[in-house]
């Protein structure tokens, strides 16, 4: 069977496009939901801390 | 820097290297008769030098324990400076090569390798890779072990990344000049150093995954998601792109297993997406890390940035094809790009102005810091010629810049502007915070640099306006009897003074990355000499080295 080029037009136009629209609404719903504001003020702010070592000694626990 | 790696990683390094020097040697071996045997050679001397370095640190102390309470940043520093060396002689180049346009009699070196289709990638590679390539490596691993807070989980890694990369970057070079090439634009190395580059690319993705495991903060920084997508995507672009037949193991001639319209599609999918997550990606990344940071403000929206990154990473794919106007390629595929294009003027603005609404309230700081107002400058060009990139992706406005200088001067606004003016603020707010210097060496040669860079692109940017405008409206113009009113040659007279205004600009430019290198060097000199007299410990930095004090 083989694959013709109107059925990949086809698939592109339809179902690439919701698709991708699909994507974009997961990430407007990610970016505003209510509970992840915190972590992204935290995010926000942290990098303006002061850095200069790793927290617990880097040792990668938790 | 030996002596930062353990007893077992030295050894690990060693037999690397002697691995790389046997695949050199085979190489040699193998093709000679061939341009690959040259090659060979140069991986052979390219394992010995790095070897030979090695050895001479082989059995220093190893670093004590205490090292994990501090993060890795040699490789970041090396990186600092192949980076400086590598704009340098890749910007050299470029000045060669657009004066060789004004003055094609300029080849006073009578030989192949000093030809213009030999040089111009040899600047273009030095720029993208050598220069950009580095930056990104350099910065890329000290934002991710600063917001991650968490070491880097080894020290052999991050070298080999560091110096696998670079040897990739000489074997692309040298191969320019000896005449090895696949003709395909931005991705010219052939095989073989395609697929070292691949085994780098996944060590680079590896230190990246399995430092992220160790953050000791809940949230991963945009920043890292930028760098990510730059690891992750240049990856794919760089093995489908490059998926070709070498005509024998011993010969670097290889052909790629795509033909005709194929080709050129998955080239400029690969070409434009180079622009997305290699010049512009990474760079990002670089700009919602350094550019708060230095400005002492947090960025103005990190939901924008969340949404722009998305808007970058799902529209870019589909923009290439705006290279492929009026070709072979279907029309509906053209005008999908076209679209794509213009849509991602909203990501693009997004992160354009987001930069600038973080300055809002800093603009005091722009005014005295020439290091922020390098930032503040890049974001104001990534606006200008992503708005310049999609309206000229807009097929009716492609059919009068394509192929003319026009082109040449967008792809310098952004990799003039944007590119280089982001790297080199980052790198100056970078150094002085590596080295554990107040300052660099003479911040009157950064505001001297930002001058330099800022006259250059200027320069550069309008001649090619233009030039590539006064070209299009030349090749277009017919005369009342139906025929062209201009002949080509009529064209390469009209755009001589900008050639030379061009030439003009880009050394400006040069000048300007030649005092950024000279200061970057003599401030590491300044600081070894204090380490020498033993004024300054490798202590961590205190408050003091936080950015706008």
């Amino acid at each position: 069977m083989g694959i013709d080029h109107d059925t990949l037009v086809g698939f592109a136009k339809s179902w690439g496009l919701f698709y991708l629209i699909a994507f974009s609404i997961a990430v407007l719903v990610y970016t505003f939901w209510p509970s992840n504001r915190k972590r992204f003020d935290r995010a926000k702010k942290s990098i303006l801390e002061d850095d200069d070592r790793p927290k617990n000694g880097g040792s990668g626990e938790k | 820097m030996v002596a930062g790696l353990t007893r077992s990683e030295r050894q690990l390094a060693l037999v690397i290297l002697t691995l790389l020097g046997l695949a050199g040697l085979a190489m040699a071996a193998a093709g000679r008769g061939d341009l690959m045997g040259a090659h060979g050679f140069v991986v052979l001397v390219f394992a010995g030098a790095v070897a030979w370095v090695l050895m001479a640190g082989f059995y220093a102390p190893e670093p004590g324990e205490e090292r994990l309470a501090r993060y890795y940043d040699d490789p970041t520093k090396a990186g600092i400076v192949l980076t400086m060396g590598w704009a340098v002689f890749g910007m050299f180049f470029g000045v060669w090569v657009s004066a060789l346009l004004a003055w094609p009699e300029l080849t006073f070196v009578d030989q192949a390798w000093a030809s213009f289709g030999r040089m111009r990638p040899v600047h273009t590679t030095g720029v993208i890779f050598g220069f950009g390539g580095n930056a990104l490596i350099a910065t890329s691993l000290h934002v991710l072990q600063r917001t991650s807070r968490a070491r880097l989980p080894d020290q052999l890694s991050p070298w080999f990344v560091l110096i696998g990369y670079n040897l990739f970057c000489v074997l692309a070079v040298t191969g320019y000049f000896m005449g090895v090439t696949q003709s395909k634009e931005y991705a010219e190395p052939e095989w073989y150093a395609d697929i070292w580059l691949v085994v780098v690319w996944v060590v680079y993705f590896l230190i990246y995954i399995r430092t992220l495991q160790r953050r000791q903060e809940p949230h991963i920084y945009v920043a890292n998601w930028y760098y990510m997508a730059f690891i992750l995507v240049v990856a794919v672009l760089h093995i489908v792109n490059n998926l070709a037949l070498p005509i024998s193991l011993s010969a670097a001639r290889s052909y790629p297993i795509y033909s005709g319209v194929q080709d050129a599609m998955v080239q400029w999918w690969y070409g434009h997406n180079a622009v997305a997550f290699f010049l512009t990606a990474g760079f990002l990344g670089m700009m919602y890390y350094y550019m708060p940071k230095r400005a002492d403000r947090p960025i103005f929206s990190y939901r924008l940035s969340i949404i722009s990154f998305w808007g970058i990473t799902f529209f870019y794919m589909w923009a290439g094809s705006h290279h492929l106007h009026y070709t072979a390629l279907p029309q509906w595929v053209q005008t999908l790009g076209m679209t794509f294009s213009i849509m991602l003027l909203v990501p693009s603005w997004s992160s354009a102005g987001n930069a600038l609404a973080t300055l809002n309230g800093a603009w005091h700081k722009v005014r005295d810091d020439a290091t922020l107002r390098f930032m503040m400058v890049a974001a104001v060009f990534y606006g200008i010629s992503t708005f310049e990139g999609s309206f000229m992706a807009i097929r009716s406005v492609n059919s009068l810049s394509h192929y003319t200088d026009w082109t040449v001067g967008h792809v310098h606004a952004g990799a003039l502007g944007w590119v280089a003016m982001i790297t080199f603020g980052s790198i100056y707010a970078l150094v002085p915070w590596m080295w554990k210097r107040k300052t660099m060496y003479s911040p009157r040669l950064v505001e001297a640099h930002f001058w330099l860079a800022l006259t250059g692109t200027i320069v550069y940017v309008f001649a090619m306006w233009n030039s590539g405008i006064i070209q299009g409206l030349m090749w277009r113009t017919y005369a009342e009897s139906g025929t062209l009113a201009y002949s080509f040659i009529d064209s390469l007279v009209a755009m001589h003074p900008y050639y030379i205004a061009r030439t003009v600009g880009g050394l400006f430019f040069l000048a300007g990355a030649s005092v950024g290198a000279f200061n970057v060097a003599m401030t590491i000199r300044a600081a070894r000499q204090e380490t020498v007299q033993g004024s300054a410990a490798d202590v961590p930095a205190t408050a003091a080295v936080q950015p706008g004090e």
